[in-house]
């Protein structure tokens, strides 16, 4: 009777120290999905605010372009209001592709392109889409760990126990990506 | 996930070598001081000297490492005002790595195509660029070799090639002063005869020396092993979806006729993402060649 007793204890014992290391794993990893989705958003608040001091000095020497830096400026408040992340990922390629277009549209500007504090700020932005790319591809990649790691059995019976979710990708939706339109 | 596991058992293999590194380096010491306090006339002593020495010596070369080799190889601390291009790039590849903060920044002012990280965990880590390779590579081919880096970092291959570097190359430097100091020595001894107990002893030592310089110099070379080599090219690859960047960049490195041989010393030359001497071909040059096949490496990255 005793033997049997130990046993039992022994294997709830593993039992429970197998759940543990489960969910401190989890836990780890859960972190650094919520750590990587918050760099993400360091780096759109960094390209947000950078964007008002764009627009004031191309003002100045391409005046005929308000129609586009009316478009940059409208998609940097959409940012704003975007609410669930495949929205605010479609926002953002939004903003990056007028802000592309704007640096293209520069290029015909001589003498905006010889600006000391445009070249800074273009450096500045193309260094933070880069960044903002990046930061991107480690969530997603983050995600894609930890949703695995969920699914997987038989961490999924102790993940669905201890309530984790699966997350979602920052991922624009395929097909709601429009081509920009700009008027030279 | 496979290149992610494979990381995870570089990491502890990286940190397991560095304990042995840091375990041999103390016997060595301690077998040193032994065999001179012996001469002495109390091992003990020695011993004990030896092991103080190289506990103090150990402890410097861990924390403070990483200063020794920027210091060796002429490398300066740059701001991001003077370098944002290159300060954007490392912050970004940092993000892709997942590293808590950004490693320091550093630049060797030389036209030759060559760059390293040391460190001792991705938390106290820097990475060094020539100033050739800024202007000579593009936006791409330079994220490709700071990914490289990264990885390096990432993989803690960093703390163990530091360790090999700052401890091994002083036991290569010591023995090989020694060597020298005892053959000329032990010529005087026998022509003056008035040391001739001690004379026999102090030979066998300068054999013992004369085998071991090139046993550690081997050893050196072993912390760049190939595998390490490919696996940072591969998970760079992974940071920058784009193997192209870093394959480019390798051959221009490769085509470049400018070696990085003034401030590349001997013991820090395995730490370059490519080899400092290519061009040299003297005794220590072949034996600290310590770099795979940069043809290899191009040829593996363009079939990814």
């Amino acid at each position: 009777m005793a033997a049997w007793l130990w046993i039992l204890v022994v294997v709830l014992a593993l039992v429970v120290l197998f759940v543990i290391r489960v969910f401190n794993s989890l836990i780890r990893l859960r972190n650094e999905v919520d750590n990587s989705l918050a760099q993400i958003d360091v780096q759109l608040k960094r390209r947000y605010d950078l964007i008002p001091n764009l627009v004031e000095t191309v003002k100045g020497y391409a005046k005929h372009e308000k129609e586009l830096l009316e478009s940059v400026t409208k998609a940097r408040a959409a940012m704003m209001s975007a609410g669930s992340l495949a929205e605010k990922a479609s926002a953002s390629d939004q903003l990056s592709k007028t802000l592309k277009t704007l640096f293209a549209v520069a290029e015909n500007y001589p003498q905006l392109k010889a600006n000391q504090n445009f070249l800074q700020l273009q450096e500045e932005l193309t260094g933070t889409e880069n960044k903002i790319s990046y930061a991107r591809q480690h969530y997603n990649d983050m995600v894609m760990l930890f949703n695995n790691r969920i699914q997987m059995f038989p961490n999924n019976l102790i993940a669905g126990m201890l309530g984790f979710k699966r997350r979602e990708l920052f991922k624009a939706p395929e097909g709601e990506k429009e081509p920009v339109k700009v008027k030279f | 996930m496979s290149l992610q596991r494979s990381m995870f058992e570089e990491i502890r293999r990286n940190k397991f070598l560095s304990y042995i590194i840091m375990l041999g380096f103390l016997i060595l010491i301690g077998i040193l001081g032994g065999v001179f306090g012996w001469l002495l006339g109390s091992p003990l002593f020695g011993l004990i000297l030896a092991a103080f020495i190289g506990i103090v010596y150990s402890l410097v070369a861990y924390y403070s490492g990483d200063r020794m080799i920027l210091r060796m190889s002429g490398a300066v601390p740059v701001t991001k005002e003077e370098y944002p291009y290159l300060y954007h790039i490392v912050e970004a590849l940092a993000i892709s790595a997942g590293l808590k903060k950004p490693p320091k920044v550093y630049v060797i002012r030389d036209s030759a195509l060559n760059a390293f990280a040391t460190g001792r965990d991705p938390e106290h880590s820097s990475i060094t660029v020539t100033t050739g390779l800024l202007e000579k590579l593009n936006r791409q081919e330079l994220e490709g070799v700071i990914a490289h880096e990264m990885s390096h970092i990432k993989n803690y291959d960093i703390r163990m090639m530091m360790l090999a570097a700052v401890l091994v190359g002083v036991v290569v430097l010591l023995s090989d002063f020694m060597l020298r100091s005892f053959l000329w020595g032990g010529m005087r001894g026998s022509r003056r005869r008035d040391s001739r107990d001690t004379g026999p002893w102090l030979i066998l030592l300068a054999i013992i020396l004369a085998i071991l310089a090139p046993l550690f110099a081997q050893m050196i070379r072993l912390a760049v092993s190939r595998r390490r080599e490919y696996l940072a090219d591969a998970s760079a690859a992974a940071l920058t979806r784009y193997p192209p960047g870093l394959a480019s960049a390798l051959e221009k490195i490769k085509n470049d006729p400018d070696p990085l041989v003034d401030n590349a010393n001997r013991a820090i030359a395995h730490l370059f993402i490519s080899n400092p001497f290519r061009r040299t071909r003297s005794y220590f040059a072949t034996l600290f060649s310590t770099h795979p096949p940069i043809e290899e490496r191009i040829r593996r990255l363009r079939a990814m």
